[in-house]
């Protein structure tokens, strides 16, 4: 297993150079180094000087790709691209572009991101899949057909209108907790309630039916039907038998993400006001902060990559019969 | 029972046994304040302020902090209007004296003038905050210069240094700001511009550029033409040529004096790696110090111990007295000791917080932007005022006109709407009338904003108002109002410019505009507005919406016909309006992102905005601000414009809420009322229980059938289920 882990590792370094030759080629096709000059300096009074001063002192006055005026290897080497990506390669995430160390802020942001993250998937799954197995209990009935009719409602239903439902009833009329923000003094869980509720509420329909669709072909099994006429209860059919042999899809689904959730939600930590990862990585975007992006990307794709290794290696726990050759 | 039901019951019942643990109100998203102190409780929206260097910082949310902790030379009067300055860290205002090239002393008047010195002397009790940079050992040396960033590893916010230290401000300190302005390796946006003025600063700049640095430069140890340290409070700055704006730019934070122990404090070894650095804990002398930078979460300042007494202003502006602005006049300042500024990322969660009594003032509420805006105000013949809900809170409205400006020009190199010809004027001309300004506002903005007869705002001298302020080439003044110009009139001149009912005269096609707008700033129904009020003339618009890049790239490049730009003043002078006409600002002229985007080129203009950047305040200077104005009334040059109006609420309990378009150094006057803060927001916040209970209630009915229906299965046999 150790040589296969390895060869996927050593896989990953093409893919790497193609995910940040992509980020860099996409990010600079809508900014050019003096937009991003004229940006961090303000707008008023900016000089070309003082854009030429600002390109130098950050490494933005070299060429994007290649460097017609260096000799040699410097061509290539002598380019934006290659001195703000090699970095990345040994960790080195550098400075933002207004100055702030990112792997300081990339570790203190990763607390409140899984503050987050982490129950909301918990819960997620586990409410996901007791959900889908009490309704294949009641499969075939008026209950089943309802429920599958909620599902699809649910999922149809974008996510902002949770968040923004979530926060006018719960937090708005109801007052019973902060409509948003998150503070590390004191009561911390009392800022993840709601955004923890809706992202749980919010992945059900989805969630559940795809798990329902699973645990159904498993139902139609012999060793289903064996275990029933062995008198074993719906619970334990359920749990012990049906849960464990559909395994491997909601594995594909679910190990995959697991190290994504340092990187957080966009969209729950932008309107509930966590400080994590995914709000880090809006605000960059939109104050045309390359060097976090790129760092962000690169970080979101060795995550990635670490997701799929981990999802291959869980397959060989969940069915003995897998071997990773 | 079949979907997420049982998720959310579970949800809400954990939410009812954890929340129900704790005293009402629930939903206060702040720590307990420190018992004793009074704490204003602000917002950051919607993104934490970038730099906070003084040499750096050039954006008003990042001015908002620097303002309260530096002490700039001069600063502005807080209640007067037309706004004014006065003296901030110096004794009294600068005293100017003229010399020619050798130094020789010269009256102002004299055309033989090349130096202008101003000299400024600090208040005796100006002293800065206490800083770990000033902290000493027991030999009378630095406590915290470390060799290598192992040896600091243990410091990683300024807080985590145990002891502090503090000292006088010297002239030297003013000296040394400047001297970090013409640094290139901080990367000042003034030091292009100012470098023009102070004498010797781009020599200073070019000298500092062949240096190598490896850590710390002490930039005491390089010295500026321009800068003489008279004795331990007065400092001489001498600008190479006559620039009476000088001393506005002396009331910003730029000039705010800058201690060298701490530049060289924030650069110990591995402090920049760990977010240490003036960039992100400014210090000064002002009435509050910053203890917490979270740019994540929240900005927390504290009130300076060591801060000079000061006082309220015991006069105003005509009015100030009748509003109540004068209630603690003559009382020492700051009123609050703590200000707390949350990041608030989302309108919603802002402005709901606000009405719960979580924030003391809403920060600034937009019109056109804002999605609350229109549930809580009314416009009326009187303008905006509250909505009975906001009314029944006690709420208090703080509207202002921004010393700023929003307009469309039109690109006057543009064949087709560009030119100085008499058929030029007229068509554009036609067009402003047509595009009726005050309706665009009243829809699009809610009447939050006025619509300009001139390109200086009001509270900037130089603006007139009724008829002597009149545009009388789109308005005529009727019954002692302005009436703009009917859509006939419109015609006519469309007509006289070649483009009878909106066609070409010679070709016959019809006349179709370009406008560049920016995607995010404009809307589809206000696209749908202007293309039907350009129909009633007869002319066609294409909008080429694009990001502002793509906007800036193609202003570089005079790319464009019609175009949305804007302007917030810097100093309330005229001179920083009719900057935006001056032809060597045009981009194509100066080949960089000029405040000309129009390329308005006018050599009487030209002339006039030279002559009035050096004259003094006066009447021939007023007349020739006046004669400006008339030359851009005249060629027409931008489609429309408006001053845009801010709003802030404020809560019942916060007062001397007076806006300053200006100045941010205004939290010193605060004053917040806790005790009424604290009883009314318990009464806002009364949790509602009910959907709880109900919640639960709702939970057994769904499940309890549920494990009937289960039970009933699990214990049916062969002949039950054939029965």
């Amino acid at each position: 297993m150790l040589a296969y882990i390895v060869r996927r590792l050593l896989y990953a370094i093409p893919i790497l150079i193609g995910v940040n030759l992509l980020t860099f080629t996409l990010f600079f096709v809508v900014n050019s180094p003096d937009d991003m000059a004229v940006s961090q300096l303000g707008e008023k009074y900016v000089t070309p000087d003082a854009i030429e001063a600002w390109k130098q002192k950050n490494g933005y006055h070299l060429p994007l790709f290649v460097n017609g005026e260096a000799e040699g290897l410097g061509t290539l080497t002598e380019t934006i691209f290659y001195t703000k990506s090699v970095k990345l390669f040994a960790f080195d995430f550098g400075r933002s572009e207004s100055g702030r160390d990112i792997t300081t802020d990339v570790r203190t942001r990763m607390r409140p991101s899984l503050a987050v993250a982490l129950p909301t998937f918990i819960l997620g799954i586990s409410v996901n899949i007791c959900v889908a197995l009490l309704v294949v209990m009641f499969h075939a009935t008026r209950l089943d057909r309802f429920a599958v009719m909620v599902f699809v409602a649910a999922m149809s239903i974008s996510t902002l209108f949770y968040i923004i439902g979530g926060q006018y009833l719960v937090a708005k009329t109801w007052q019973l907790v902060p409509i948003s923000g998150y503070h590390t003094e004191g009561q911390v869980w009392k800022f993840l309630i709601l955004p923890v509720m809706v992202g749980v509420i919010s992945g059900i329909g989805a969630g559940a039916r795809w798990y329902r669709t699973l645990f159904l072909e498993e139902a139609n099994q012999d060793y289903v039907r064996t275990a029933r006429a062995k008198g074993a209860s719906e619970l334990r059919i359920l749990f012990r038998h049906i849960l464990p042999n559909a395994l491997i899809p909601i594995l594909t689904g679910v190990v995959v993400v697991i190290p994504s959730l340092f990187m957080g939600s966009l969209l729950i930590e932008a309107f509930f006001g966590i400080p994590g990862l995914g709000s880090y990585m809006l605000d960059a975007i939109r104050s045309q902060d390359f060097a976090i992006v790129r760092s962000m990307v690169f970080i979101g794709s060795i995550l990635y990559i670490i997701g799929l290794i981990l999802t291959d290696i869980s397959y060989t726990w969940a069915d003995p019969r897998v071997r990773l050759n | 029972m079949s979907t997420g039901l049982p998720g959310c019951v579970s949800l809400l019942l954990t939410m009812l046994v954890l929340v129900g643990c704790g005293e009402p109100p629930w939903n206060n998203p702040h720590p307990e304040n420190p018992a004793g102190e009074i704490t204003y409780q602000s917002m950051i929206s919607p993104r934490p302020p970038k730099h906070l260097d003084p040499a750096r910082s050039y954006a008003s949310d990042e001015t908002l902090f620097i303002a309260q902790i530096t002490e700039p030379p001069l600063t502005y009067h807080f209640l007067k209007r037309p706004y004014e300055l006065v003296p901030g860290a110096l004794e009294d205002f600068p005293q100017i004296t003229y010399s020619d090239a050798d130094g020789r002393a010269l009256d102002g008047g004299d055309p033989g003038v090349v130096f202008v010195h101003y000299t400024l002397r600090l208040r005796p009790d100006l002293r800065y905050a206490p800083h770990p940079a000033f902290a000493l050992d027991e030999r009378g040396q630095p406590l915290y210069l470390f060799d290598s960033a192992a040896a600091a590893a243990q410091f990683r916010n300024l807080p985590d240094f145990p002891e502090r230290g503090d000292r006088p401000v010297h002239a030297n300190d003013l000296a040394y700001a400047i001297k970090r302005l013409a640094d290139p390796a901080i990367g000042s946006p003034m030091l292009g511009f100012m470098a023009q003025y102070i004498h010797g600063m781009a020599e200073f700049t070019e000298k500092l550029s062949g240096i190598e640095r490896d850590g710390w430069l002490n930039l005491d140890d390089y010295s500026m033409s321009g800068l003489e340290v008279l004795d331990p409070l007065t400092l001489r700055i001498t600008l190479k040529q006559r620039y009476p704006q000088f001393v506005y730019w002396l009331a910003m934070p730029f000039f705010s004096p800058i201690p060298m122990e701490v530049d060289r404090f924030f650069h110990n070894p591995g402090f920049i790696e760990r977010n240490l650095t003036l960039n992100w804990w400014p210090m000064g002398s002002g009435p509050f110090m910053m203890v917490k930078n979270d740019p994540n979460s929240e900005i927390i300042l504290e009130r300076n111990p060591n801060y000079h007494p000061d006082f309220f202003p015991t006069e105003g502006a005509p009015g100030d007295a009748e509003a109540g602005f004068l209630a603690d006049a003559g009382k020492p300042v700051p009123f609050v000791d703590r200000a707390v500024f949350r990041i608030e990322k989302e309108s919603l969660s802002l402005w709901t917080k606000f009405l719960q009594g979580y924030y003391d003032r809403s920060g600034e509420v937009h019109a056109h932007t804002t999605g609350y805006y229109d549930t809580s105000f009314v416009v009326g013949p009187d303008g905006i005022s509250m909505s009975e809900e906001l009314k029944t809170k006690g709420l208090t409205m703080s509207p202002d006109v921004k010393p700023g400006l929003y307009y469309y020009a039109f690109n006057m190199r543009d064949p087709v709407v560009g030119g100085y010809t008499e058929d030029k004027r007229k068509l554009r001309r036609a067009l402003q009338i047509a595009f009726d300004t005050e309706e665009y506002l009243n829809i699009f903005y809610k009447g939050n904003a006025v619509a300009a007869h001139t390109l200086i705002p009001p509270g900037i001298p130089g603006y007139l108002e009724g008829e002597e302020g009149l545009n009388p080439y789109v308005y005529d003044w009727v019954d002692g109002e302005a009436v703009r110009k009917s859509l006939d009139e419109a015609r006519r001149l469309l007509a006289e410019a070649g483009y009878p009912n909106g066609r070409d005269a010679r070709t016959g096609e019809p006349l179709k505009l370009f406008f560049d707008v920016q995607s995010q700033a404009v809307s589809k129904t206000s696209m749908n507005w202007m293309n039907r009020v350009f129909a009633e003339v007869g002319v066609q618009i294409e909008y080429r919406p694009a990001d502002w890049n793509r906007t800036r790239e193609k202003l570089l490049t005079g790319n464009t016909q019609i175009f949305s730009f804007g302007w917030l003043a810097d100093y309330p002078d005229p001179e920083n309006f009719l900057f935006l006409l001056y032809g060597p600002e045009s981009p194509l002229v100066c080949k960089c992102d000029g405040a000309n985007p129009a390329n308005y080129e006018n050599e009487e203009y030209d002339e006039l905005f030279r002559r009035i950047r050096v004259l003094p305040p006066g009447a021939e200077r007023d007349a020739l601000v006046a004669r400006s104005v008339e030359l851009w009334r005249r060629d027409a040059v931008w489609l429309y414009s408006y001053f845009p109006k801010e709003i802030f609420l404020n809560n019942s309990w916060v007062t001397n809420t007076k806006r300053h378009g200006i100045s941010k150094a205004t939290l010193k006057y605060v004053r917040i009322d806790d005790a009424q803060r604290s009883r009314l927001r318990r009464e806002w916040n009364q949790p509602v229980t009910w959907p709880l209970f109900a919640g639960g209630a709702l939970f057994a009915g769904l499940v309890l059938p549920g494990v009937v229906a289960y039970r009933r299965r699990q214990n049916e046999t062969a002949t039950t289920q054939e029965r």
